[in-house]
């Protein structure tokens, strides 16, 4: 894949006439978005309306799932990663993910990000790659004194602000997050989205979560998904526009009554 | 570290109140600058400099719907960014009433003043003073000052039923003098309302920090209120 990484490209990542299958059933349908560089971007929407589903998409995570397929194209950089001679390891590198559930390896805090980088094939200064990543995430003050203690002895934020700084270690471009807070106390969520807002400046987020006060507070860019089809039970984005005018002056109706509290 | 985003955000509408404060001041002052020295040329600017002024009250508005909507305000945020919505709305009406100076100055083209203007920059200079003390106090959330400031609006009466009771004997010296007596009598009413509402500056900054919403009653609305009741 090559390392095209062209500053021109205001969107590093575009879904164009994106449908999503497991086997013959239609969880996505007809998906067009852009996002942007260096934002956030926010999914929400009703449970099982395709938010997860579009989500591993960008990075090809949904291909773990047997069966799944998509029709249209998702282009990185310019570039189509589902193309035949794409790599979907190599997509998985450089668009990283933080899931729901923290899951540090049960390894030592140190070794969580020095072993991904080593099979990585990083062979440069691992403790300032250690150090680096767990400033970034916000995490180094705290297990500075404590690298060899596990990742599991940590509180859940903790663990997560791990998993963060494990992705960042091998430099991805993107970082796609599932849900990365709906597991944590409030004092811990707002720090991930305090975090969220320092990695932006050098890197891309998208974010999927079912809470749209946290859409609303932490991102630039928001997709509404809904179904498209009550009956088929496909999803869709019915509205993509920046997150200020989402929860101000939304244009689609459905988006209003969802953002209002009144849907469904 | 918790929500320095927000709290930087906050700050920038703060700045912003100040800024449109400032822009008021300036307004305020110019007019009754441009009224004094008959600059019509200036009072015509300054006429449609007021556009500014609204302008950038609803760059503000937009600015605390934006949070309002997208950062859950709650407790001393909530009536913090509401106040600002208060404040920058009595900011503008305080602008309409420098731009109705400007108005007046116009609109006596080649007509003298009755008489030079003593008073009236005098009640300028103490409303525009204390709108800029009144701003200070907000921003920095000093229930003393916005407490203790009010009855300042005292001296503004004081000038105010001063210049009322002058232009009355013109008129009754010579009663031609009316539309002359009369332009400078709605000048001289614009500044006093326009010290008024900064009491309503100061009720919306003791608001803001103790979250107690009360009217800070004139010593001149107390006397009338009670003349209507002998």
């Amino acid at each position: 894949m090559s390392n095209n990484n062209n500053m021109d490209h205001k969107y590093i990542l575009e879904a164009q006439d994106l449908d999503i299958y497991y086997g013959t059933f239609k969880a996505v349908t007809g998906v067009n978005m852009k996002v942007e560089r260096n934002k956030i971007t926010a999914i929400i929407g009703p449970s099982g309306c395709g938010k997860s589903t579009l989500l591993r998409a960008f990075n090809r995570m949904n291909e773990l799932y047997a069966g799944t397929s998509i029709k249209g194209k998702i282009m990185f950089d310019g570039e189509d990663i589902y193309a035949p001679h794409i790599d979907p390891v190599e997509v998985r590198y450089r668009i990283g993910m933080v899931f729901q559930k923290p899951n540090p390896f049960p390894k030592s805090i140190y070794e969580n990000i020095a072993w991904t980088a080593r099979i990585h094939g990083f062979k440069g200064n691992m403790d300032e790659l250690v150090e680096n990543s767990l400033q970034q995430a916000a995490l180094w003050d705290e297990v500075k004194d404590k690298l060899q203690q596990s990742g599991l002895s940590l509180s859940g934020g903790q663990q997560q602000r791990l998993c963060i700084a494990r992705a960042i270690s091998i430099k991805p471009e993107v970082i796609l997050m599932d849900e990365p807070a709906s597991a944590l106390d409030p004092i811990a969520t707002l720090k991930i989205e305090e975090l969220m807002q320092e990695l932006k400046k050098n890197y891309t987020i998208v974010i999927v979560t079912h809470n749209m006060q946290q859409a609303a507070r932490a991102s630039d860019y928001t997709a509404m998904m809904m179904l498209a089809d009550r009956v088929l039970r496909s999803g869709t984005v019915i509205e993509f526009d920046e997150t200020q005018h989402i929860f101000t002056n939304p244009k689609d109706k459905r988006t209003e009554d969802y953002v209002t509290g009144r849907f469904g | 570290m918790a929500r320095k985003t927000f709290e930087s955000e906050i700050q920038h509408v703060k700045d912003n109140v100040l800024i449109l404060g400032s822009m008021v001041e300036k307004a305020l002052l110019d007019s009754v600058e441009a009224l004094k020295k008959r600059d019509i040329k200036a009072a015509e600017q300054l006429f449609e400099a007021d556009n500014e002024i609204n302008k950038k009250r609803f760059e503000i508005e937009n600015q605390l719907m934006i949070l309002i909507a997208t950062q859950q305000p709650m407790a001393h945020d909530l009536r913090l960014l509401a106040s600002c919505m208060e404040i920058i709305s009595e900011l503008e009406r305080m602008g309409d009433y420098a731009k109705g100076i400007s108005n007046i100055n116009i609109r006596m083209g080649d007509t003298p003043l009755l008489k030079p203007l003593i008073d009236v920059p005098r009640m300028a200079q103490k409303g525009a003073d204390m709108l800029h003390r009144a701003l200070t106090a907000f921003v920095n959330e000093n229930v003393e000052i916005a407490k203790t400031l009010p009855v300042e609006d005292d001296e503004v009466d004081a000038l105010y039923n001063q210049v009322y009771r002058e232009l009355m004997t013109f008129v009754i010296a010579d009663p031609k003098t009316i539309e002359r007596a009369n332009w400078l009598l709605w000048v001289a009413h614009n500044l006093e309302r326009f010290a008024d509402r900064v009491t309503n500056i100061c009720e919306r900054t003791i608001f803001i920090v103790t979250g107690e919403m009360k009217e800070i009653k004139s010593t001149d609305d107390e006397f009338w209120h009670q003349q209507s009741h002998y």
